[in-house]
């Protein structure tokens, strides 16, 4: 025998899966949204995307190569992903340079200065948005109109996303039925024909690679689903109470990042509770925050700064919210 | 919808290669090696010398305890060396060498026993019978059967449940022997019954053994005490406790015992045996032993006598093929690997897999991605990630807290892991740091 035995313990099989088909899942998901945005805003969805994606990646191989002197993680997928996850939160018309320094940030900063894959606290992409929004708020509310600049590159006409609208009318006093003549359909949000970020175009889009996921089991309903039906019964209340000053639940969840955050954002595995008591009361934190920013604070839209909330409070929902034990409460019926 | 235990849980490929290759008879080897610590608990007292003449079913070596069990000659030959070999744990054990008397035909003969329905033993008798004929869990715990059956401790048990799941991917000895000896299984499920004084009991087959839960059910029509459950197909529902849920929905405490909660389990391998003990006073002497792999010529089940070297049965299925890499004593989920084929046939080797190149070295393990995998399919609800990382940080006390002990060690959570992370490795090691722990506060 020309090989020796090998001496391993048990078990001797695996699932064979991997961390990146599990990353390779995702970026199939993300397929739909993708066309939907090149369809919408032409060449530059994709010139923002590939500006994303290979800064992304080319940071995480400088800086663990020359700052870090670690192996190189670029192969494992989760800088491509953060690459589109970053860009699909961005303007489509946002200059390139300050694409790339929100790729530095997402990487640099919220993902290897906390030690890498698997380490991070809070979801790299949407700490680099944030950051982006924080410092150029301007270039970062401004979108360009759909369909109509398909295809051109120059500086096109830009317009405001949904709930900017609403955000901005209720303020000057407009009622929601004034209002709902100026904002796109409920069809028209559906399939994506609505200015916004790159990727939270189409929600029909999201929710066909979100399905996906589930699926192919690279993340569980529980979180997706809680948000969903959590901002669906917060705004629902606030509705029903006053439908000219609230926006109906169907038009929260369509529009804005929702479907996007809930399916995509807030599922990343490293920065979710790890139980499903857990995801669910991590689900309901972001979508109350979501909720609250979008109703009463500045921002018309807040779901990326609830997700990052409650990434901060995921330690601490594992520690309390534990699987519990086999045998540890006996409700069984002995006789 | 079918009965299964209600937390996590793995659908490994089942790769049940010889579901319908029927138990062949492995001939007589010419050597045995039989260890003395065969089963769980204190290992036997060696009661023959060096060129001892041993016949066959003669206790060679007696019972060293309440938990322990009596080992007897699996042939008719003489002791030629009392001796040190590599068992399947891997380390150097005390055991009996015995050449086989060719010339003696009691080592050739046939056994064959007709089914004999009538249980003439009374209660107590029965116990003695499955302590002296060295009756232990073939499942592969090989825990001593009569301590399970030691019912002083007032513990009101109302219902026996037969393990015929066999959940273990490529294994396939329990199932031919359901197979083949329904009508004796069910004679020794009544034996003990009547020894326990219970009156229900249900067999548990999981729903890839159609065949078996079919003629198990026929076979139990004339006792109607008995019932046959179909199981959803799901590791790990052999191990006891995920048994007892699924079929009773009543959980063992944690350090409990099945009793606990009025209930005995036993193998249908070791129910099997028991019928033997009981109705033709045969010692355990023999197995079945599936002896299998994706590349074996000719994979089957086989009646092995105890001690026989794992090399005659490979040299029986065509040899190991080209490209061995790992050969495995039991199924693939919790098997021991085996350095080498010279370590014998136990009272607990229910499989003998083996597996090539392409499945036999691990990946290199990667950083945890949070993924909640190994927590989602933990049947005792425990967090593998977090258990790895105490132990390898040697935080054992707090592992201890986060219930490392109740580790049942089935191996799903290495298997999801997509990170490959070594969890049971590092689980194991903690519960062994933990467990000495334990012992020397008491």
């Amino acid at each position: 025998m020309a090989d020796p035995i090998i001496i391993s313990a048990s078990p001797h099989i695996h699932a064979a899966r991997t961390s990146e088909k599990v990353m390779y899942d995702v970026l199939y998901a993300l397929i739909p949204a993708f066309l939907v945005s090149i369809y919408v805003f032409g060449i530059r969805a994709l010139v923002l995307t590939s500006v994303a994606v290979i800064s992304c990646i080319v940071f995480e191989y400088l800086i663990q190569k020359y700052l870090l002197k670690t192996e190189s993680t670029i192969t494992d997928g989760s800088a491509l992903i953060t690459g589109i996850l970053l860009a699909f939160n961005l303007p489509s018309n946002l200059p390139i340079w300050m694409i790339i320094v929100g790729a530095l940030i997402a990487i640099g900063v919220a993902k290897l200065s906390f030690g890498g894959l698997g380490y991070n606290i809070f979801n790299p992409a949407l700490v680099g948005r944030v950051f982006l929004l924080v410092c150029f708020p301007v270039q970062m509310t401004s979108w360009p109109t759909a369909v109509e600049n398909n295809w051109s590159l120059v500086d096109a006409v830009t317009g405001e996303t949904t709930l900017g609208i609403i955000k901005e009318g209720l303020m000057y006093g407009e009622t929601m039925s004034t209002i709902s003549e100026k904002i796109p359909s409920t069809m028209e949000l559906l399939l994506g024909i609505t200015s916004g970020s790159v990727g939270e175009m189409s929600a029909l889009a999201l929710l066909l690679g979100g399905i996906f996921l589930i699926v192919r089991k690279v993340i569980t309903w529980h979180i997706p689903a809680t948000i969903i039906v959590t901002m669906a019964v917060v705004t629902g209340v606030f509705w029903l109470v006053n439908p000219e000053q609230y926006a109906n639940p169907l038009i929260h969840i369509l529009s804005g990042g929702a479907i996007l955050g809930a399916f995509y954002m807030a599922t990343d595995l490293v920065t979710s509770p790890m139980t499903k008591k857990g995801m669910v009361i991590f689900a309901i934190g972001i979508a109350i925050i979501t909720v609250v920013i979008r109703l009463f604070g500045a921002y018309p839209e807040g779901i990326s700064f609830a997700i990052l909330i409650m990434n901060a409070f995921v330690p601490l929902i594992n520690k309390y919210f534990k699987p519990r034990r086999f045998g540890n409460q006996i409700k069984s019926k002995i006789v | 919808m079918l009965k299964t235990f209600p937390k996590g849980g793995i659908h490994p490929e089942e790769n049940k290669i010889t579901s319908s290759k029927a138990i062949k008879r492995m001939p007589v080897p010419k050597v045995v090696y039989v260890p003395i610590a065969q089963h769980i608990g204190i290992p036997a007292e060696i009661i023959v010398d060096r060129k001892d003449k041993v016949e066959i079913g003669q206790v060679i070596a007696k019972s060293g305890g309440f938990v322990s069990s009596n080992i007897h000659s699996p042939v008719a030959g003489t002791v030629t060396k009392l001796d040190m070999i590599v068992d399947t744990s891997g380390y150097k054990k005390q055991c009996i060498v015995i050449r086989t008397d060719q010339k003696n035909e009691s080592n050739f003969e046939i056994p064959d026993f007709p089914l004999k329905k009538e249980i003439s033993m009374d209660q107590k008798n029965i116990l003695q019978q499955i302590t002296d004929c060295g009756i232990v869990g073939l499942g592969g715990a090989t825990f001593p059967s009569h301590v399970k059956l030691d019912l002083k401790n007032d513990n009101h048990v109302d219902c026996l449940i037969i393990n015929g799941v066999e959940c273990e991917p490529y294994l396939t000895a329990d199932h031919r022997l359901m197979l083949e000896k329904a009508d004796e299984i069910i004679v020794g499920i009544q034996i003990l019954m009547h020894a326990l004084h219970i009156n229900e009991a249900i067999i548990g087959i999981e729903n890839n053994k159609k065949d078996a839960i079919k003629v198990l059910k026929q076979a139990a029509k004339s006792d109607k005490r008995i019932k046959v459950a179909a199981l959803q197909v799901k590791y790990p529902q052999g191990s006891e406790k995920q048994l007892i849920t699924a079929i009773v929905q009543r959980e063992v405490p944690i350090g409990g015992l099945p009793m606990d909660v009025g209930v005995i389990v036993h193998n249908v391998g070791t129910i099997f045996a028991i019928y033997q003990a009981v109705q033709y006073d045969q010692p355990l002497i023999e197995r079945v032993v599936t002896v299998t792999g994706k590349k074996i010529e000719n994979a089957s089940n086989f009646w092995v006598r105890i001690g026989t070297p794992i090399k005659d049965l490979v040299e029986e299925v065509g040899g190991l093929p080209e490209g061995t890499r790992k050969i495995v004593n039991g199924g693939p989920m919790m098997g021991k690997a085996i350095k080498n084929t010279d370590v014998p046939v136990t009272k607990g080797t229910s499989g003998i897999l083996v597996i090539s190149e392409d499945e036999a070295s691990r990946q290199d393990p990667k950083n945890c991605i949070r993924c909640g995998q190994c927590v989602f399919v933990c049947p005792m609800g425990l967090e593998p990630h977090l258990l790895m990382n105490l132990s390898e940080k040697g935080m054992y006390e707090k592992a201890a807290y986060e219930d490392i002990m109740t580790c049942i060690e089935c191996g799903s959570c290495s298997y999801v892991c997509p990170s490959h992370r070594p969890l049971l490795d590092y689980i194991r090691f903690g519960k062994s740091i933990v467990k000495k722990i334990n012992t020397t506060k008491n």
